[in-house]
């Protein structure tokens, strides 16, 4: 098979398991984001498909051949590292050449490449630089055409625009989006940030404590999250403590919801339901009821906090739909039962 | 808060103590130095003022010009010596665990409490053939039998190198720590193996400081002494031993104080050079 393949990688530092037991596969021209919080594996993981580091147990395959003991220099792939590691005593050309003049290619080739290359990261002319002497988002640039100067098959990025500020950053994940389709590199990516992770990937890894909790499309992430952890961590959730009846019905904050039921008779858990999805309405009628303890309004969205049954449910909603309630008045919950999420224990 | 630069003279204050520890050790030594050079030296006494080239004249002799040559040939040799040794050693240093660090650290700077001649005594017990270490590969059956490693030419690179080795890995050691060590992996993920990713990454990126080690280890060679007499043959003499010999034993102040102010101009001649060569590396 093609593309890149992990089967039961294990990671361990001393007594410290950093990766647990994690199996990915990643088709070739996908775009896949490892996301999880610091200290998750995801980085470990990553320098485990580039050789930097390598695993106590599994194997790791690419484009069908085992590269498990293959040392780093001979995998085919490009790297962008968080600190970009541009080489300070070469010029822009020179650092993107580097693979090239490694590998004993032409010169007249490697000036021609340099050019391609610096037009496509929108930096023409500028291969005589020092690349000390370049802007943040430049530097990020010059670091990704020199991953790719040789057209690698795996293209790796770990946390590759953690320096940037935040406009350029949200301008950078869309570039690095389009670049990626237009190449068709298979691309992985380290990140701590859901935005970024949504914005670029086909697929997103969550991972937490060295395992995968769920991979799968940014929206399927969101819509569906596996477990109460991804639910938490992708986005803005109400997690809300449930128990289900012996017909599986599901009852919440002292309320039965309608059309909701559990995967068991008798199961408790949490219901993860997105802001957006609640609405705030007259109470009684079968909606559950609590009083509000706190609007905030942004301006583009309003978020209105209220306290049900002992648990605070956040509703956001949009200036147009904006309820006409206020601080202290008691109200009415609904929650759908389509896009509310039940997450068992 | 703004600096200003010195406006009045009493703002130059503060450097007038150091100008003058300067000029009272430094400059009228020198001075005297080469005031001597050209005095008129009394057969048999000491030396009078006078403003003569003979003492300059007696030196370009081919003699003296081999033994300048050769004592230029040791300290190039020690520098590169010092210098090769040193980068992949400060560099493994440098990538280990820190207490490990310290160990080597203390070990090295613990050989610069030691004297030449400690140094230079302590070498010729271990190249003698008695007690050297040459008993210790016959006893391995590495050799036949027991010999004298010393006087020769290794013997004298090998402590001289020994001596200025903690000041290499003391130059070099802040450099390599402050280097990324993502640059050779990211030298390693473009293609190149450790070794190349080395020569190609870690090397360039410190050509100044290894500039710097270079003709530091050389200025402290070129000034040894005692090594090349303990562990050298005549012929490995360098002019510094020339230099005590003319001045102590010969009481030829004169001439000494010629070949010293020579050996100064050919080195300080050599580190600009370098230091040119350097800059026009830089500026291509």
């Amino acid at each position: 098979m093609s593309g890149l393949s992990i089967q039961n990688v294990t990671k361990q530092f001393g007594t410290f398991t950093a990766v647990n037991d994690i199996s990915l596969s990643v088709p070739d021209g996908t775009f896949v984001c490892l996301l999880g919080p610091s200290g998750c594996g995801k980085t470990t993981l990553m320098r485990m498909i580039a050789g930097l580091d390598l695993p106590t147990g599994g194997s790791i395959a690419l484009g069908g051949s085992d590269i498990t003991k293959v040392p780093t220099h001979k995998r085919d792939l490009g790297m962008v590292f968080q600190s970009l590691a541009l080489f300070p005593h070469l010029t822009v050309g020179e650092n993107i050449a580097y693979s090239l003049r490694i590998r004993g290619t032409p010169k007249d080739v490697q000036k021609k490449r340099v050019e391609e290359l610096l037009a496509m990261i929108h930096l023409p002319g500028f291969a005589d630089r020092s690349v000390n002497k370049l802007s943040g988002g430049q530097r990020q640039r010059v670091a990704i055409a020199r991953a790719l100067a040789i057209s690698p098959k795996l293209f790796l990025l770990d946390e590759p625009l953690s320096a940037l500020d935040a406009k350029l950053r949200e301008a950078m994940q869309v570039e690095l989006r389009q670049l990626q389709q237009r190449l068709g590199i298979t691309t992985i990516v380290v990140t701590h940030d859901q935005r970024e992770a949504m914005t670029m990937a086909d697929t997103v890894v969550v991972m937490n404590k060295g395992e995968i909790r769920q991979a799968a499309a940014p929206v399927d992430i969101y819509r569906r999250p596996a477990d109460s952890f991804v639910a938490d961590f992708i986005g803005q959730t109400n997690l809300l403590p449930f128990e289900a009846d012996s017909a599986r019905r599901v009852t919440v904050l002292g309320q039965l919801i309608d059309g909701l039921y559990a995967p068991s008779s008798g199961a408790k858990g949490l219901l993860s339901v997105r802001p957006e999805d609640v609405q705030i309405t007259a109470p009684g009628n079968g909606a559950i009821s609590g009083t509000i303890t706190f609007i905030r309004d942004l301006g583009g969205a309003i978020e209105t906090f209220v306290e049900a049954g002992g648990s605070q449910v956040i509703a956001v909603s949009s200036p147009r739909s904006r309820p006409e309630v206020s601080v202290g008045q008691g109200v009415g919950i609904r929650l759908d039962p389509e896009t509310s999420v039940v997450l068992a224990k | 808060m703004r600096r200003e630069p010195p406006q009045r003279l009493s703002d130059y204050g503060p450097l007038l103590f150091p100008a003058g520890m300067l000029t009272l050790f430094f400059v009228v030594p020198f001075a005297t130095m080469i005031a001597v050079s050209f005095f008129q030296r009394q057969q048999g006494g000491f030396y009078t003022p006078a403003f003569v080239f003979d003492n300059y004249a007696r030196f370009l002799s081919l003699f003296f010009g081999k033994v300048l040559g050769f004592s230029l040939f040791l300290a190039i040799a020690v520098a590169i010596a010092c210098v090769v040794i040193g980068i992949p050693f400060t560099y493994l240093l440098s990538r280990s665990r820190r207490s490990l660090q310290i160990v080597w650290l203390v070990a090295l700077l613990s050989i610069l409490s030691l004297s030449e001649v400690m140094i230079g005594f302590a070498w010729s017990t271990l190249f003698s053939r008695t007690a050297g270490i040459t008993n210790l590969f016959v006893w391995l059956g590495l050799m036949e039998q027991a010999q004298a490693l010393t006087p020769s030419f290794g013997a004298v690179m090998t402590a001289m190198t020994y001596q200025a080795f903690p000041y290499t890995v003391l130059v070099l050691y802040p450099a390599l720590v402050r280097l990324d060590p993502t640059l050779t992996e990211a030298a390693r993920t473009l293609g190149a193996s450790p070794v190349k990713a080395f020569f190609t990454v870690v090397v360039p990126a410190l050509r100044n400081t290894i500039l710097a080690t270079l003709i530091m280890v050389f200025i402290f060679a070129l000034g040894s002494y005692l090594l090349p007499q303990l562990l050298g043959r005549p012929q490995h003499w360098t002019l510094s031993v020339l230099i005590t010999d003319q001045a102590i034993y010969q009481s030829n102040m004169p001439f000494a104080a010629a070949m010293a102010v020579f050996l100064v101009m050919v080195s300080l001649a050599l580190v600009g050079l370098s230091l040119y060569a350097g800059q026009q590396r830089q500026a291509k």
